[in-house]
């Protein structure tokens, strides 16, 4: 590990595969097959993509001006509830994508469903990050052009997803957009059998609370 | 060693008891404030007050020999206060003589004319005209009475005749005002398709300003599966009726209502503060953070719960108007664009707060309200910072946007959480083409409206004047890659001419 941290090589084919993030934007289909297939991608890029993702996620509260957004409740900001709305929701669709397609031919591996979508992912970083320095410059009047290139990122990494999706696992379009509407109900199964976990959890653990106090009571 | 341990401990303790006691000593006294306010995310903010409680007059400070019971009507003409005494059937007409005194001139419980029944029963509210003729509801007797000024009976308003109303149905009005021509307008109980409209001959001419209906189509679908029986059990979707108006110095009428349920109030949909063109259409201008609603909060507290439940509305002739929340005995003032100016009062038995407040007047900037409970009046008089604020905006009406932001400046000093201070200021500077700064004002309070103003103006400045170097800049970003590309390209036609193989 180290001794490819010395090596130039390693850092002109993470460059290299960082670039190809951006030939993904512009070239989804063609792009992501090669991603996995022509092993173009590597998960140092991915992961800058995603840490990418989640700065400008924190960032934008701070830097975005108060006029084309609410201004923020610092108060009421709890930053790891806000990179948990990203990281929460990707690995539910990581996993939820994974073990559907798995079992229906689906030829991408679990690294590569995260690979790819932090890849589709950039369009978010790549819009955001000089929108939210224009939103400095703007007037009210001027804030639709915000709203609507804000929207256009998400839109844009969504479909990209989707693209991408279809590619690493080597279907059609039409069994592609079924796998995509599986994966959203894969997701909402996890968050239902999550929070049944967790109220078990917290129902036993109360239990055995109430045990302990009943017990130093008689005692 | 360990004694050493045990001093410097003993020390950090006494230490840190000095440090918390004061501190939680003040969070256990914690107290709020008479006039409060709500900033920007809606949290309660204490403020200096306002208005201060110059004196309660009761029956008895007025003189009067026979205690006011249940007055419900109050009508300030000058410096004369009419005071409705419904329970005893008169009207008491006072004079405020100095700051801090009310003088009862005559009560009058009877008038001149050729009609049946020259009493009163049960007069709800009074009114005078430009030409100083009186005009009284004059509930008990289901009429509207126009009274010269030496009392002598000229007409009277009966009954509209209408085929949309019941005619069985008893005419009960409740609260009038009258516009310079002498037309009436009437709140009338169990009437709810808006204002009865009189002209001044005593024809009635229409409804004015009836509240749209709404419903819930959750509401609607039910009331369609119902029975007939079930249906007439279920609530009907009626226009709400007005609990009192107001007109101002333009001849706008300003009403109130408290019969909105708490969802529309938190949904925005209600408008319980109406403000009735010619046409009867709502013109209220609602650019303030929060919605006039009175209180944002409707939890329970003090045994009230609820939203406020505005009953009477006065308006200033600096377009503040005054609200008066029967719920808990709050009155509310706001200024022109909807934004909050004040908020204060509170029900119990000291001065300041009310029993069952049931109108609000205003002479100058002074508030008068009647408690129909106490049978009493409370003057409330302007305190140095409520003058301030009054002045700043005054000023800034009248176009003397300096002094404006001078008086803002000072309330500012007095008051760092008053929102509006911040506002006033930046507006005083936009006008004084001081951009930048008004800019700074703006975004501390996120005023992104006035900003946005501020900031078009700042940045054509900026513009003009850098006109040369954003020019430069453009240039040398375009040309440059340019410029590279023909070297490039010129240095590969170099490379690879046949001339150097």
């Amino acid at each position: 590990m180290i001794a490819a941290l010395k090596q130039k090589d390693t850092y002109r084919r993470y460059l290299k595969s960082l670039k190809f993030g951006f030939y993904c934007m512009s070239h989804p289909l063609d792009g992501f097959w090669d991603l996995t297939h022509e092993k173009r991608g590597t998960y140092a890029a991915a992961n800058t993509i995603l840490i990418a993702t989640l700065m400008i996620r924190v960032l934008k509260l701070r830097y975005t001006s108060f006029v084309v957004a609410p201004p923020v409740y610092w108060e009421g900001v709890n930053i790891f509830m806000i990179l948990a709305s990203v990281l929460f929701p990707l690995a539910l669709w990581v996993i939820g994508n994974w073990a559907l397609t798995t079992l229906f031919d689906g030829k991408g591996r679990l690294g590569q469903v995260y690979m790819a979508t932090c890849y589709a992912l950039l369009p978010y970083p790549v819009i955001q990050i000089p929108l939210t320095i224009a939103s400095n410059f703007v007037t009210v009047d001027e804030a639709a052009f915000y709203s609507t290139l804000s929207t256009i990122a998400l839109l844009y990494a969504g479909i990209l997803i989707i693209a991408a999706m279809g590619q690493i696992h080597e279907y059609s379009a039409g069994k592609n957009l079924l796998f995509t509407v599986a994966s959203l109900f894969a997701m909402l199964v996890m968050v239902f059998i999550l929070m049944l976990f967790f109220s078990m959890i917290s129902q036993g653990v109360a239990y055995f609370i109430s045990l302990g106090k009943e017990i130093l009571f008689r005692l | 060693m360990k004694k050493r341990i045990t001093k410097i401990g003993a020390v950090m303790l006494s230490a840190f008891l000095v440090l918390t006691v004061p501190l939680t000593a003040q969070a256990g006294n914690e107290d709020y404030s008479y006039t409060y306010n709500y900033d920007y995310w809606g949290d309660v903010q204490d403020t200096p007050d306002l208005y201060s409680v110059c004196k309660v007059f009761t029956s008895s400070d007025l003189g009067l020999d026979v205690n006011m019971k249940n007055p419900t009507g109050l009508y300030v003409y000058g410096d004369l206060v009419y005071i409705c005494d419904s329970g005893n059937n008169r009207i008491i007409e006072a004079k405020r003589t100095a700051l801090e005194n009310i003088e009862v001139v005559r009560i009058i419980d009877s008038f001149k004319g050729d009609v049946d029944v020259t009493t009163f029963n049960n007069p709800t509210d009074v009114a005078i005209s430009e030409e100083g003729n009186f005009f009284i509801a004059d509930q008990g007797n289901a009429r509207v009475l126009k009274l010269d000024k030496d009392f002598n009976y000229l007409m009277q308003f009966d009954k509209p005749i209408d085929n949309t109303l019941d005619e069985k149905a008893a005419f009960l009005p409740n609260k009038i005002v009258i516009d310079p021509a002498e037309r009436v307008y009437c709140i009338a109980t169990g009437i709810n398709k808006g204002l009865i409209k009189y002209e001044n001959d005593g024809t009635f001419s229409g409804f004015v300003g009836a509240t749209p209906v709404s419903y819930d189509w959750m509401d609607y679908i039910w009331k369609r599966l119902a029975t007939q029986e079930q249906r007439a059990l279920m609530e009907s979707f009626v226009p709400t009726e007005y609990d009192n108006i107001y007109m101002d110095k333009e001849g706008f009428i300003y009403a109130v209502t408290s019969a909105i349920s708490e969802d529309d109030l938190r949904a925005d949909t209600g408008n319980p503060v109406r403000k009735l063109n010619l046409m009867g259409n709502d013109i209220l201008v609602r650019n303030g953070n929060y919605t006039i609603i009175g209180d944002l909060y409707f939890g329970e507290g003090g045994g009230y719960s609820g939203s406020s439940l505005f009953s009477d509305v006065t308006v200033m002739d600096n377009d503040i108007y005054v609200c008066m929340d029967r719920n808990r005995g709050r009155l509310f003032g706001y200024d022109d664009q909807g934004n909050l100016v004040f908020a204060f009062g509170g029900n119990g038995n000291m001065d300041g707060y009310f029993r069952r407040p049931v109108a609000v007047e205003h002479m100058n900037h002074d508030l008068l309200v009647l408690d129909s409970l106490d049978g009493a009046v409370t003057l409330f008089i302007t305190t140095e910072f409520g003058e301030l604020i009054y002045d700043a905006i005054e000023q800034f009406d009248a176009g003397d946007y300096e002094s404006s932001g001078k008086s803002w400046e000072r309330v500012k000093e007095l008051d760092g959480n008053y929102d509006l201070a911040y506002i006033g200021i930046g507006r005083s500077l936009l006008r004084q083409e001081r951009y930048e700064e008004a800019m700074e004002y703006f975004e501390l309070k996120y005023d992104d409206e006035n900003y946005s103003k501020a900031y078009k103006q700042y940045r054509k400045e900026w513009v003009q004047e850098n006109i040369v170097l954003i020019v430069v800049v453009l240039l040398i970003v375009f040309l440059v890659p340019m410029g590279i590309g023909k070297i490039r390209a010129l240095k590969k036609e170099i490379d690879t001419a046949d001339i150097f193989k």
